[in-house]
């Protein structure tokens, strides 16, 4: 620890680099609209009257990103909590088979699957509607949820299954009683990182939610601005801070969560 | 008398048997409640996987007009699309496009994110903290991150001109034709590093500290260290992350578009299939064919290198 300081220095140096991107966007958001393309490093002509306006302009949007959030999460964990049961602790058939099916779910590239839910919707008419927004969300979130449901329930000890089912519970009753409390951290993993897919979501909400009107989540809010001819720059930004609010609430308050969600996606075993 | 002997002499087997019918029973009660706990997620990925992906390929192989899409009756014409779009002036040159952004953006996001890891694996005040604020790229939505880019990379009043201003460079012009695929490489790879950081830590982390202190005793350098114990341990781990990562790159649809909707040499296939489709708004020409036979193209080429992740990643755990 004797000369660590330096390391510290560095460190702190790398990621103020890293996190410059973020600060400027800040920056930007606060400076009013006459001084932003002076380009000054700290908001010296200081206004906070872009999120006055956001918060107005922008209201409908966040309301629909928070329902099209939480809706993901429900129908997620509705879908994966069972099967990744039934993956990791009953004997399915195929399991192994459905573990690859899974894998390479995450694979294919989302304006694929984009087309075809479009031409689908088209036909149903669920194109500009919040239900169809969440189905559409689900598809980035569901493999994953399966994956690493199956991968914390496997290490749940076998006793705990066994003395539920000696007491002749149902199966129903050894899932929901035993096995989902138990896994309440993965579940809460899963349910973050749900939500915040959604939540960042471009390309179903810009596919199958163009002409939405309100029912369109922030992302919208957003790109509105950049199609618009006189591009407003401190608004862009002020939506994009309060379209941050999540990211920032999770790295504060769940970092614990995050880091599992991160490891668990990524490298298995 | 005799019929109690006879009894007791015949129900350890019985018992046996009947021991085994109930773990049979049993058995068989888990495999249907596997199947019953599991169906809820086969309707799901056959209604919203099987199902769109199929529509995409009829949609590929039919001649869809604005007209059609609405009403129905497009023409079954083969594989005249995936030709036409092959042959088109604008396919090779696009596919090279995308080679080139896949693979800078995984070779510089794999050694920025390798630097970073071994430079965080060394325990340092604050250490554990500011790896935590790496992760921002990751977590914020793209949206944000690629507006904020567009704005610094503003050939007029963008701050990243002015910063190479002060060494008296000439200002770019980012965003232009020319110049697209280099500005959205600079903000994907900044996108990446944090997922390879993470990655890279959890490997590093897995390396025995023993075999560092060993080299130690045999006089290694830092970077002899490096060179032969850090870089072959973690070979699966880098083998993974880079398919993981080529996967992911080829599919990318949304900084591109946001920073330059894919124009000049920032086109992918991923965003050609996207602008055909959705991205001239209602009232352009829409071609609904066309983008799905270039989507396709890219469904296989992505699918590829994903059998070879699985085959590469089930190798490594054996």
């Amino acid at each position: 620890m004797r000369s660590s300081w330096w390391k510290t220095a560095i460190g702190l140096f790398l990621t103020a680099a890293m996190l410059f991107p973020v600060y400027w966007m800040i920056n930007v958001s606060f400076t009013r609209r006459e001084s932003i393309r002076k380009g000054q490093l700290f908001p010296i002509d200081f206004t906070a009257d872009h999120y006055g306006v956001v918060l107005h302009d922008q209201l409908p949007y966040l309301g629909t990103s928070l329902a099209v959030g939480l809706g993901t999460v429900a129908f997620t964990l509705v879908i994966a909590a069972p099967a990744g049961f039934a993956l990791a602790k009953l004997r399915l058939p195929g399991g192994s088979a459905l573990g690859f099916v899974l894998i390479v779910a995450q694979m294919i590239p989302a304006v694929v699957m984009a087309l075809g839910f479009y031409a689908i919707y088209n036909r149903v008419g669920l194109l500009n509607t919040i239900p169809g927004l969440i189905l559409a969300d689900s598809t980035i979130a569901v493999p994953f949820a399966v994956m690493l449901l199956a991968a914390f329930m496997r290490g749940i000890p076998r006793e705990m299954m066994e003395a539920a089912t000696l007491d002749r519970a149902s199966y129903w009753r050894t899932f929901w009683s035993v096995v989902l409390p138990i896994s309440r951290n993965a579940s809460i993993t899963v349910a973050l990182f749900a939500f915040l897919w959604a939540w960042s979501d471009f390309l179903f909400a810009s596919t199958l939610d163009r002409e939405g009107g309100d029912l369109r989540p922030i992302t919208m809010g957003i790109y509105n601005y950049i199609g618009a001819q006189n591009q407003e720059w401190g608004l862009m930004m002020a939506t994009a801070v309060v379209a941050s609010i999540p990211t920032a609430l999770l790295l504060i308050l769940a970092q614990k969560y995050v880091a599992a969600g991160v490891t668990a996606g990524a490298v298995k075993d | 008398m005799t019929a109690i002997s006879q009894r007791s002499a015949a129900s350890p087997r019985s018992l046996d048997a009947e021991r085994t019918a109930s773990r049979k029973k049993r058995d068989r009660a888990a495999r249907w409640a596997a199947i019953g706990f599991v169906t809820p997620l086969a309707l799901y990925l056959f209604i919203f996987y099987v199902f769109p992906l199929a529509q995409n390929i009829v949609m590929s192989l039919q001649r869809y007009d604005r007209g059609s899409f609405v009403h129905g009756g497009a023409p079954f014409v083969g594989l005249d699309i995936y030709r036409e779009v092959i042959s088109s002036s604008t396919f090779w040159p696009t596919v090279a496009q995308m080679a080139i952004f896949t693979l800078v953006s995984i070779t510089v996001q794999y050694c920025l994110g390798l630097a970073l890891a071994v430079f965080f694996r060394s325990d340092f005040r604050l250490s554990a903290t500011l790896r935590a604020f790496f992760l921002v790229p990751w977590l914020l939505p793209v949206i944000v991150s690629g507006t904020t880019w567009q704005w610094m990379m503003s050939a007029d009043n963008g701050v990243i001109n002015s910063f190479i201003g002060l060494f008296g460079v000439d200002p770019v012009w980012w965003l232009s034709a020319d110049n697209a695929l280099w500005s959205v490489l600079i903000a994907n790879i900044w996108l990446g590093i944090p997922f390879n950081l993470v990655i890279l830590y959890s490997g590093l982390q897995n390396i025995p500290e023993s075999l560092y202190e060993a080299a130690s005793l045999d006089g290694a350098g830092a970077w002899r260290k490096f060179r032969s114990i850090t870089l072959p341990s973690l070979r699966p781990v880098t083998l993974i992350t880079l398919l993981l990562g080529l996967v992911y790159t080829l599919k990318v649809v949304d900084i591109i578009w946001i920073m330059t909707t894919g124009t000049g040499t920032s086109q992918t296939l991923a965003t050609w299939s996207y602008g055909m489709a959705f991205g001239k708004g209602t009232s352009g020409v829409v071609r609904y064919s066309e983008a799905s036979a270039v989507g396709s193209i890219l469904l296989v080429v992505a699918l590829a290198f994903g059998l070879l992740y699985i085959v590469t990643q089930s190798k490594e755990s054996d």
